[in-house]
């Protein structure tokens, strides 16, 4: 092997591995890992079973997070479709699906996922900015896949 | 040294010309879809007769991805073997021939039921989102077409190496069955889910599919798919480029290691594509993840390569200074400098592949256009022009012409016009995805939503870019049909070059099927086995299908 091949090589392999690194500390050590939730449900009782029998928002209390947002999709919506969030507050959302596929965005910040019939898809995230953020179907759905969104305000803490 | 041309035989010649046609033919009808489809998401145009956006996006995803490449792959490599291992056996050019037909009429089938609006269902045919079963069946045909021509390349080998013992096979032959090895084993798990999954359910034989498992066959496949797309263009790079500039081979050795490299990693690595979904633990995320960014390995190699003989040849040609062997190579050549566009976009789309694989970082990209702006760099930029790069010497090649200096000139005005719509196209797609614009979606306003308003202008800028895209698509299809019906009868070079007289023979260890082929089951037994088992242990109920379209 040529000897400047080694140094690009030792590089370029070096590099790779600090990536890792990085990405594995946060992974591992501060918990930054991808929404991977394991539960499962019954798509054809979704609506039956508990907490999607209720979507929406709910204080909880003795938690790692001060309310949990409840989402059903299906084509071509969500429920429910707009909720206020107080400033500040930590949400766990918790999101399944009635029938096929659909994607879970909140525009604009790192909840992003998708929502898989039989599946229960979950995500803690900080809202720290007021304003109105966009929650989108970012997997193709079908005819109305465009149409699908739901919205997210957050305020100020009266 | 004879000057006589080493000429690819006549009937070969004619096998893989039908594959090319086939090929050119896609790309004007997927880059007419392509065209559409940033129109439409312009918010500036609708599309008449009723005809929906995502019937298109289908049919551009189907027949550039699926298409489009796998007959290019297929008679380039028949090309390569018929030039390098010696002219094919009357066996195996029927061998060849059978696999066209098979993937024709697959072809023809699936594509019938996109058009009639029973397959919208994009290229990734997610489960429960159900097609046709003749979609099902026509995809099926495509990929065992496919099997049989892979069949005959290995073939053609195994007959080389019986009738060459002790040699190493030739380079080109080589690369050819290592991607036919790679297509055979990714293509099971697309098999698979296809033929015990998805075809029995759209049949209605059995009611429910099990979405997780699908899905995961699915990118089984689907990422060392991109590999199979991509070692042909490696395969000009590293020995037909250094041929056209009049340079050596850097090394045939590490040359045959890259090409190894990428059999053994490019398959374990699916779940980079799923790493916001649920159902799978998030350890064995990350245990692909390293094991995609080990396929990175090959690729900077690979660039090393390529430099070096760049900077050998200038050199040679008495360039001085750090960077005077830039001048000396020949930019006014198409069969040089149109690949070397595609190579320039694989830094970027390199760069942009470990981001997205980047485990926890995936979610602020995934499913956004950020991603369409990806593959339209690495697929639709690397590979394609690559491919562009080598149709240019290989038609008039095969269909006994030449190419002119008129259509020289022409096909760097086309390399040129691509790389410029694509930086607008793809750059644009890259920041409208990092502001949360989703991919795959007509356009919309969300209600008109603040967020989404801002994304306007970025799609217009796309479909400035798609619009310049599909210009330099039309100059590619000029120069095809002019270099296939038209241009001057003559010899046209099938340019392969030869290793350095001093070089090594490369170590008989490469041609150990056994050995990488054992060791790329291993790796994927690990690094599939126990998250399959616990998809299959801890199922939900399965999904009925859905036609929603």
């Amino acid at each position: 092997m040529h000897k400047y091949e080694k140094i690009w090589l030792v590089f370029g392999i070096g590099a790779l591995i600090f990536f890792l690194s990085v990405i594995g500390v946060s992974a591992f050590y501060l918990g930054n890992q991808p929404p991977s939730c394991l539960a499962t449900i019954d798509p054809d009782k979704v609506d039956q079973t508990a907490p999607f029998n209720e979507p929406g928002l709910k204080k909880v209390e003795g938690k790692d997070w001060d309310y949990e947002l409840v989402y059903v999709a299906q084509a071509f919506s969500y429920t429910p479709n707009e909720v206020e969030i107080p400033k500040g507050a930590k949400v766990k959302f918790i999101v399944t699906t009635k029938d096929v596929i659909h994607g879970f965005e909140v525009a604009g910040t790192n909840v992003n996922m998708m929502v898989e019939p039989g599946y229960i898809s979950e995500k803690v995230a900080t809202f720290d900015k007021p304003g109105e953020y966009l929650v989108l179907c970012n997997e193709y759905c079908g005819a109305g896949h465009h149409m699908m969104y739901s919205k997210i305000k957050v305020v100020e803490n009266q | 040294m004879s000057k006589a041309l080493t000429k690819i035989d006549r009937k070969d010649a004619k096998m893989v010309m039908a594959h090319l046609y086939v090929a050119f033919v896609s790309l004007a009808i997927g880059g007419l879809c392509g065209l559409l489809q940033v129109l439409v998401r312009s918010g500036k145009v609708q599309l008449p007769a009723g005809i929906s956006y995502y019937q298109i996006l289908t049919v551009h995803g189907v027949i550039l991805a699926l298409v489009l490449t796998t007959f290019f792959i297929i008679g380039f490599q028949f090309a390569a073997i018929s030039r390098t291992a010696g002219t094919l056996s009357n066996g195996i050019r029927k061998t060849g021939w059978a696999g066209f037909w098979t993937m024709l009429i697959g072809t023809v089938l699936a594509a019938t039921m996109i058009l009639l609006n029973e397959a919208s269902v994009l290229y990734t045919f997610y489960a429960p989102l159900q097609a046709h079963f003749l979609f099902y069946l026509g995809l099926t045909l495509v990929v065992v077409g496919s099997w049989i021509s892979c069949a005959g390349m290995v073939a053609a080998y195994v007959k080389w190496r019986k009738a060459n013992p002790g040699k190493p096979g030739p380079l080109l032959t080589f690369m050819s069955v290592v991607n036919a090895v790679l297509w055979f084993i990714a293509t099971l798990g697309v098999a698979a889910t296809v033929l015990f999954q998805l075809l029995p359910w759209s049949m209605g034989l059995v009611d429910r599919v099990n979405v997780a498992v699908s899905r995961t066959l699915f990118w089984y496949f689907g990422h060392p798919l991109v590999y199979f797309w991509l070692l042909p263009a490696y395969m000009c790079w590293y020995v037909i480029i250094p041929k056209v500039i009049g340079g050596k081979m850097f090394s045939d050795t590490m040359a045959r290691l890259a090409f190894i490299l990428f059999l053994i990693f490019s398959i374990p690595v699916g779940f980079h594509h799923q790493l916001v979904e649920p159902g799978i633990d998030p350890a064995w995320k990350f245990i692909q993840v390293i094991l995609t960014f080990m396929v990175a390995i090959p690729s900077l190699m690979t660039a090393f390569a390529m430099f070096a003989t760049f900077e050998l040849y200038g050199r040679s040609q008495g360039a001085k200074g750090l960077f005077g062997w830039v001048k000396k190579l020949p930019w006014n050549d198409a069969r040089f400098t149109v690949p070397f566009i595609g190579m320039l976009a694989f830094i970027p789309g390199g760069i942009g592949g470990l981001i997205n694989a980047s485990h926890q970082l995936n979610a602020v990209v995934h499913n956004t256009i950020w991603v369409t702006g990806h593959f339209h760099l690495t697929i639709a930029t690397t590979v394609i022009l690559t491919y562009f790069g080598v149709a240019y010497w290989l038609v008039p090649h095969l269909t006994g012409r030449v190419l002119t200096k008129k259509m020289n000139r022409l096909a760097i005005i086309q390399g040129v016009t691509w790389a410029v719509g694509m930086t607008f196209m793809s750059g644009a797609m890259h920041a409208e995805g990092l502001l949360g614009g989703p991919r795959r979606s007509a356009f919309s306003t969300y209600g008109d939503a603040p967020q989404a308003l801002e994304w306007i202008p970025y799609q217009i800028a796309q479909a400035v870019g798609g619009a310049i895209l599909f210009l330099s698509i039309i100059l590619c299809l000029i120069i095809f049909i002019n270099l296939a019906f038209f241009a001057p009868k003559g010899e046209e070079e099938f340019p392969v070059s030869e290793a350095s007289e001093h070089a090594a023979q490369p170590s008989p260890v490469f041609e150990n099927w056994k050995l990488w082929v054992g060791i790329t089951a291993a790796l994927i037994l690990f690094a599939y086995t126990i998250p399959f088992i616990d998809m299959i242990q801890n199922a939900p109920p399965g999904a009925k299908g859905f036609k929603l379209w």
